[in-house]
């Protein structure tokens, strides 16, 4: 794994962003924008919600049959004269996709947007050999001037405000002129767009992500709303397809079914604008396209995750809505999760990926509050799965030991109830009595993490427990 | 062991099979060959006028513009309208089509240029193999006829759709395109369009024409 992982850091990286002024005024465009429109275009589609039971029933079919249905596949893509490369991991998808650009001599290559290509960090591999890796997606094309990772799955420079854009264009873009105006996003658009262009038709070689591969006719399958993808793929001589093992799904039915809840679970849109269907090399009949089609098979780690309680987290397609409704994305943005995915899923697969050791943090910083999971579009379980991840921690003997003794302590008290209800009872009577003046307390032994930054409002006197019965009790006289 | 015997072991492991069941073989079989439709929204279930009418409304809904022509020998003089109209110059390139090729091009003083663009087209014209009235999108199909390059490069995108190919849904137009292809192959590139290219990275603020045309222009032929 050659990215390099801040999360073991994760509650550094979170305090530095909680102090981050432009990221705390850039983070809230993503409390504004997405949930609105999510629920907007979920609202005027009654189907939608049938649609996302489909989507998981077709993404469970497939995994359980995923051997077969990545043969099918394969056979497909040569029958239509692409080739298709396998790779175990990082450093193998990187040297197949190396020797594939020297074979053709490449010196630039322009990409699509493509989360894969930042989990083996194939840009600085491509550099480190001499050639030029051009991110073209606005987003990810600001991000590759910065030296920055995404901060979002689908909208990567979104802790960014557009005077930080606008310093970086001027900073790179020397050959324009000093004095243009810059202040309007539109101005940041049409010159990157100008700029962009022509290292759109001098790029030997294209590489793209997938959203979906499709078993039926070999066809691989990305959605962009610029375009990007697009003249990526069919301006150069030589397309690269980067997809890992769970993109599959059987055939263009199936496929469609999960666009429609893709794009509106994403940016709310009905349909991304572009939906792109690749099959093989240009044909004779064709005009333009490129001569030679690649696709690159990534695993990862990813075959050990089936048959376990994390084969549902196979079942993501990379729409983003966990992370824009997530309370602690909101707060923190998507840096300070240290790794390639941010956000609940990133909580859930990157300890997967990089190891529980490294990304325990991650699953950890939940309040499980459930949206994530009441939104994704395929009903991956996320608060359970970190709940796993916690397990899995505690397993393993990772927790920290004060986290440890507080667990057994409580542990303790919670196997024998007889002795919980008195020494709760006693405590919450204890802090009634010692709050009873102020009502709240800006000190409490052993609670220094929460009072430090907050009071402890104090106790009513009463345990739930106590209310409980009295209310059971009331209501039923 | 390759690489691809590797991975193929591994998922065969964690999913506790051998690849060799014959059920499993038989399920994998049935479901390409006979490619199940799934839920399909009752929005785009309509026909005739009201499909028609429902696929223009989609199609500005995505921020694209829309007309509508009696006949094919009416698009040029409604191309040359739209140019005019947008105060763009006379000038139009397009692929091989027989469709548009055919349609009287010499009742304008349009400047029309021939085969796949280079970058520095500012209109191009396309013809779409369908569309899709569910959500407003245009299909549209690589080959010498209508280039992929023109769906992306120009400026100014204009595509011309019968109203016989306007589907209810993409399941019909996936039906179509295994009739003409044959079942399990496909064109080199299917473009699904779904309204002007757009970007939404700067601030989440909504700004067309990132890399793809800034304006999208879909004329209907009734006939």
């Amino acid at each position: 794994m050659t990215v390099h992982s801040t999360s073991p850091q994760f509650k550094q990286n979170a305090a530095r962003a909680l102090n981050d002024d432009q990221l705390q005024k850039a983070l809230g465009n993503v409390k504004q924008g997405f949930i609105d429109k999510r629920q907007m275009a979920a609202d005027k589609l009654p189907e939608f919600e049938a649609l996302r039971d489909s989507a998981r029933d077709i993404k469970n079919h497939t995994l359980e049959h995923l051997d077969l249905y990545l043969e099918a596949y394969e056979e497909k893509v040569k029958a239509s004269g692409g080739h298709v490369h396998f790779a175990r991991d990082a450093a193998e998808a990187r040297d197949i996709i190396l020797s594939i650009c020297r074979e053709t001599g490449a010196k630039t290559v322009t990409k699509g947007k493509s989360m894969i290509s930042e989990e083996i960090g194939i840009n600085h591999h491509l550099e480190a050999n001499g050639i030029t890796p051009v991110e073209t997606d606005l987003g990810e094309y600001i991000i590759q001037l910065r030296g920055e990772l995404p901060s979002h799955i689908i909208a990567p420079a979104v802790h960014l405000n557009a005077t930080q854009v606008e310093e970086d264009f001027r900073r790179v873009h020397t050959h324009l002129d000093a004095k243009r105006d810059l202040s309007e996003p539109v101005q940041l658009l049409t010159e990157a767009r100008a700029v962009l262009r022509e290292r759109f038709l001098a790029a030997d070689v294209g590489i793209t992500g997938a959203n979906f591969l499709v078993a039926e006719t070999g066809t691989s399958i990305i959605v962009t709303n610029e375009g990007n993808g697009d003249l990526t793929q069919i301006l150069p001589k030589t397309h690269i397809v980067l997809a890992s093992i769970e993109k599959l799904v059987p055939t263009l039915e199936d496929v469609s079914q999960l666009l429609r809840v893709l794009a509106r679970s994403a940016t709310g849109q009905e349909l991304s604008v572009y939906t792109t269907f690749s099959t093989g090399p240009r044909r004779s009949t064709d005009a333009d396209g490129p001569e030679n089609y690649h696709v690159v098979i990534l695993d990862n780690g990813r075959s050990s995750m089936l048959g376990t309680a994390f084969e549902e987290m196979l079942r993501c397609i990379r729409c983003g809505a966990c992370m824009n409704h997530c309370p602690v994305y909101h707060a923190v943005g998507g840096h300070a999760y240290g790794w390639v995915y941010p956000g609940p899923m990133g909580a859930v697969l990157t300890p997967s990926l990089i190891g529980v050791d490294k990304a325990g943090h991650l699953p950890n910083a939940s309040t499980f509050c459930g949206r994530c999971e009441s939104v994704c579009p395929v009903r991956i379980p996320l608060p359970k799965l970190m709940r796993h991840w916690r397990e899995r921690e505690f397993e393993r003997h990772l927790t920290p030991a004060t986290v440890r003794s507080g667990l057994q302590l409580w542990g303790f008290f919670a196997k024998r109830p007889a002795l919980y209800r008195f020494a709760t009872r006693a405590a919450m009577g204890a802090l009634a009595l010692a709050g009873r003046q102020r009502g709240r307390f800006a000190w409490l032994p052993m609670a220094k993490g929460w009072t430090k930054y907050r009071d402890f409002p104090a106790p009513q006197g009463e345990t739930f427990q106590q209310r409980w019965t009295r209310e059971r009790k009331g209501a039923r006289a | 062991m390759s690489s691809r015997d590797d991975i193929f072991g591994n998922i065969r492991r964690s999913l506790g099979v051998k690849g060799t069941e014959t059920i499993r073989r038989q399920m994998v079989e049935d479901r390409l060959e006979r490619s199940p439709r799934g839920v399909i929204p009752k929005r785009g279930q309509v026909s005739g006028e009201e499909r028609i009418a429902l696929f223009k409304t989609m199609v500005e809904t995505s921020l694209a513009t829309v007309t509508e022509v009696a006949s094919a020998a009416e698009v040029p003089q409604s191309i040359a309208l739209f140019l005019r109209n947008h105060n763009l110059p006379a000038t139009l390139r397009m692929g091989d089509d027989p469709r548009l090729k055919t349609m009287p091009w010499s009742d304008t003083t349009l400047d029309i240029a021939h085969g796949p663009s280079e970058g520095r087209d500012l209109s191009a014209v396309s013809h779409a193999f369908g569309g899709i009235a569910e959500s407003g999108t245009l299909a549209m199909v690589s080959s010498a006829d209508n280039p992929s390059t023109l769906n992306f490069l120009p400026d100014n995108h204009i595509v011309v759709v019968s109203a016989k190919d306007i589907a209810s849904d993409y399941e019909s137009v996936w039906n179509r395109v295994r009739f003409a292809y044959g079942k399990g192959s496909m064109p080199r590139t299917v473009n699904w369009i779904t309204g002007p290219s757009r970007s939404g990275d700067i601030e989440q603020t909504l700004l067309l024409g990132a890399h793809g045309p800034r304006r999208l222009h879909v004329v209907v032929v009734r006939e």
